[in-house]
């Protein structure tokens, strides 16, 4: 996998906007991290540079945990496994998918560490029934910048515990963590398409479907009028036994995973992604998955989970200049309203991604968690002149409905929008205080937001 | 578990033997880390027994304390099927020409110390008729280079035992002598050097090319990347007049 967001010109995170520099220090234990993080300050810990925006960048010294890939310990009896923070959730899989656990909670992509996991405290498909990854999180030891090493979990540094659940690195290195793993009977997922011809059929799907346990509306960006946020929904259980021996009696129920992956070219021409070719992509897509509607298939985890994770390096696409990720939630009783008016603006501007993403989110874990009980858009945007006076005016709309920005996504939100969407920063700002966080740790987001 | 074979890496603390390592006990090798920092060592025996499932232990072993090494061999509680020597030493190349103790330092971590310990591993293996031992050499002992003349030259006499010891043991077809000669490898002994992207490998797949040459496809001498045995030929055939006015 290659470290991706480091250049000669500095390091970025997925979007490859902003591109700063920055010290890039990589120990090779916990012990060295821990070093590290005493003897610097403007300095933030680095997972697998995931997170869109800048996040996982320094404004000094950024720590990254790559060289922290070991696992621990496991526990079968109690489904508990013990690993470094730079372990990633594809290594996870790859050690006990076959041995029949899963995670419970995984975003979008497996390449991302356990460490960069808890501090986005990441949703899956499974969050308005399962809340974030902190719920699978039993414990994590955190390097304060003072050097003191502490164990935080529900019954010890409780406050800690939480504040580092979507703290974004901002309280100290996670150094390892105690996850607890799901136990599965096969790698396959029961999957069930439906056809939403627009926002408020999507939503009704969603809401409809709230007690299954995975769900996601794919919408197609450039439909328009009537036809506004039609989306291919996609509901799914983890398939039992019994479920493959009649959907797939011939399949393995641990297929071995395919290793064979696509690859996008050093710099992809930006040109590439005009609305011609995004129009005729959207068109076969939705052919293509209108035609499963109502048939219900057997899937397995890892396209079903990481449909990008099959390109690698896909952010590539979006050229030198880079992309900004837009993922907003809004509480459920605006959602409608809200959402419709911002994919009505976005439709009209014509330069979002290829599709965006719908999904209903529950409570939060931690009082910085991104996740509150409504419904969360997701879009990319190639960097241009007037994207961010036009991504401004969304946020106008998110803050008037009571929502918020992912942090693990942004690159350019404003103070005041980010203050009015995270009450819980109080909270955050005192833990800083009390560990001395708040003069030693920092990111460009830290510093961007006035955390 | 009777029946499964078993490995010993010694340099258990390095990530190339922490990635071999890995690789075996994938097939259900049981693994011993051999190592003279037990602490990281241990991390690594953990981590092979959390990922494979597979029993994985530590054994204290400073190889350069060579009248030890045969009291090393004789109280192993059991003998491996593979042993895979991986110790080495850079060290600092301009440091040692002008201080003899680093200079034998490298010269023994390298060369003395490896070949004294796998001599005594091919007697217990061909007095039990079978076993594998590999050796972890290096490009750099194909050809002095002003950069490194210390280590390659250690290096050099450790390929050129190795080849030996396997001519030796040819004969009676029982056990195996394997050289590997790794180019660049992104590992904690290169983590300090700025490493050419396109000759670098991970440790994984100086692992997978040891697996391979052991128990899938039996091969006596490997580059990894394979594409430094051209490399190294190019650098070997340039006539010595050329070659020392080059810097490479
Ligand atoms: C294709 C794709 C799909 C995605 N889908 C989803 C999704 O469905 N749901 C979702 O929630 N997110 C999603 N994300 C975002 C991603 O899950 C988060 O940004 C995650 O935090 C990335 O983890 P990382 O290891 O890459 O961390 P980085 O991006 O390197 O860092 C992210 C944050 O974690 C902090 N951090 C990292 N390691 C540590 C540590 N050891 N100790 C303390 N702090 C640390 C950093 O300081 C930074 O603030 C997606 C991203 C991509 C690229
Ligand atoms: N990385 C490359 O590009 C590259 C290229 C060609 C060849 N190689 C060879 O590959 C092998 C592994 O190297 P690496 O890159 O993985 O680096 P490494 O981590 O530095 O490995 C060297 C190993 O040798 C051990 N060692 C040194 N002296 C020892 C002693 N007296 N007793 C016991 N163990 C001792 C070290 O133990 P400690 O941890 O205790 O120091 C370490 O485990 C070496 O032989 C190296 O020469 C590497």
């Amino acid at each position: 996998m290659s470290n991706s967001g480091v250049g000669a010109s500095g390091l970025s995170g997925w979007g490859n906007y902003p591109r700063v520099s920055t010290e890039l220090l990589a120990p090779q234990t916990p012990a060295g991290a821990r070093d590290h993080l005493l003897a610097r300050s403007g300095v933030v810990a680095r997972g697998a540079g995931r997170a869109y925006g800048d996040a996982a960048i320094g404004t000094q010294s950024t720590i990254s945990s790559r060289g922290l890939n070991r696992m621990r310990s496991f526990d079968a009896a109690t489904a508990q496994l013990t690993v470094e923070a730079g372990v990633t959730i594809a290594d996870i899989l790859a050690a006990f998918e076959p041995r029949g656990f899963f995670l419970k909670v995984v975003p979008g992509t497996k390449f991302v560490t356990v460490g960069g996991a808890i501090a986005a405290d990441v949703h899956g498909k499974n969050h308005h029934r399962d809340g974030g990854f902190g719920n699978i999180v039993v414990s994590f030891r955190l390097a304060l910048p003072g050097g003191e090493i502490v164990t935080c979990c529900r019954s010890e540094n409780a406050a800690l515990f939480a504040a580092t659940l979507g703290g974004m690195g901002l309280t100290g290195m996670i150094l390892d963590a105690t996850l607890r793993l799901l136990p599965i009977e096969t790698a396959w997922l029961r999957q069930d398409t439906r056809v939403a011809g627009n926002l408020d059929a999507a939503i009704d799907q969603l809401e409809s479907s709230a007690s299954t346990t995975y769900s996601v509306a794919w919408i197609d960006c450039l439909a328009r009028g009537a036809a506004l946020g039609r989306s291919l929904v996609y509901l799914a259980e983890h398939a039992t036994r019994r479920d493959k021996d009649m959907l797939g009696p011939d399949l393995a129920p641990f297929p071995s995973v395919r290793t064979s992956r696509l690859s996008v070219p050093e710099l992809f021409p930006g040109w590439l992604l005009n609305r011609a070719s995004m129009r005729a992509f959207n068109e076969l897509y939705f052919r293509r998955g209108a035609a499963h509607q109502g048939k219900v298939r057997l899937v397995h985890w890892d396209p079903y989970f990481f449909p990008l994770d099959a390109i690698a390096d896909w952010n590539r696409i979006y050229g030198r200049r880079g992309f900004v990720q837009y993922q907003c939630v809004i509480p459920q009783g605006r959602a409608r309203r809200v959402l419709a008016d911002i994919l009505d603006r976005v439709s009209r501007r014509g330069d979002a991604s290829f599709l965006a993403v719908l999904k209903l989110l529950g409570d939060a874990s931690g009082p910085m968690s991104f996740p509150l009980r409504g419904y969360t858009l997701t879009m990319d945007f190639p960097v241009t002149e007037t994207l961010f006076a036009f991504l401004d005016q969304l946020d106008a709309l998110v803050v008037d409905a009571g929502g918020r920005l992912y942090l693990a996504k942004d690159a350019r939100q404003s103070r005041a929008t980010f203050e009015s969407g995270y009450p819980g920063l109080a909270a955050l700002r005192d833990i800083r205080e009390q560990t001395g966080a708040n003069t030693r740790l920092a990111s460009h987001l830290s510093a961007r937001l006035g955390i | 578990m009777t029946g499964t074979k078993s490995i010993l890496v010694i340099g258990g603390s390095s990530d190339i033997g922490h990635a071999t390592a890995l690789r075996y006990a994938r097939e259900g090798w049981r693994v011993t880390l051999a190592a003279r920092d037990l602490e990281a060592a241990q991390r690594n025996a953990d981590d092979i027994r959390t990922r494979s499932g597979v029993e994985a232990t530590v054994q204290a072993l400073d190889v350069l304390q060579t009248g030890q090494l045969a009291g090393f061999v004789a109280g192993l509680s059991a003998l491996p099927d593979t042993v895979v020597c991986v110790v080495g030493e850079l060290g600092d190349q301009l440091r040692a020409q002008t201080d003899p103790e680093l200079a034998t330092t490298i010269m023994r971590t390298n060369f003395e110390a490896p070949s004294l310990l796998l001599e005594l591993f091919a007697q217990a293996f061909e007095a039990r008729g079978s076993g594998t031992i590999v050796g972890v050499s290096s490009v750099a002992g194909d050809r002095g280079r002003a950069s490194n003349y210390y280590y390659g030259a250690a290096k050099a006499g450790f390929s050129q035992f190795l080849s030996g010891l396997r001519n030796r043991l040819a004969l009676a077809g029982k056990v195996r002598v394997v050289t590997v000669k790794p180019g660049f490898v992104r590992t904690k002994m290169t983590a300090h050097m700025k490493l050419p992207a396109p000759l670098t490998v991970q440790p994984d797949r100086v692992a997978e090319d040891i697996f391979r040459a052991d128990v899938m496809k039996p091969r006596d001498v490997i580059y990894v990347a394979r594409r430094f045995w051209l490399v190294m030929t190019i650098i070997c055939a340039l006539p010595e007049p050329v070659f020392k006015r080059m810097r490479i």
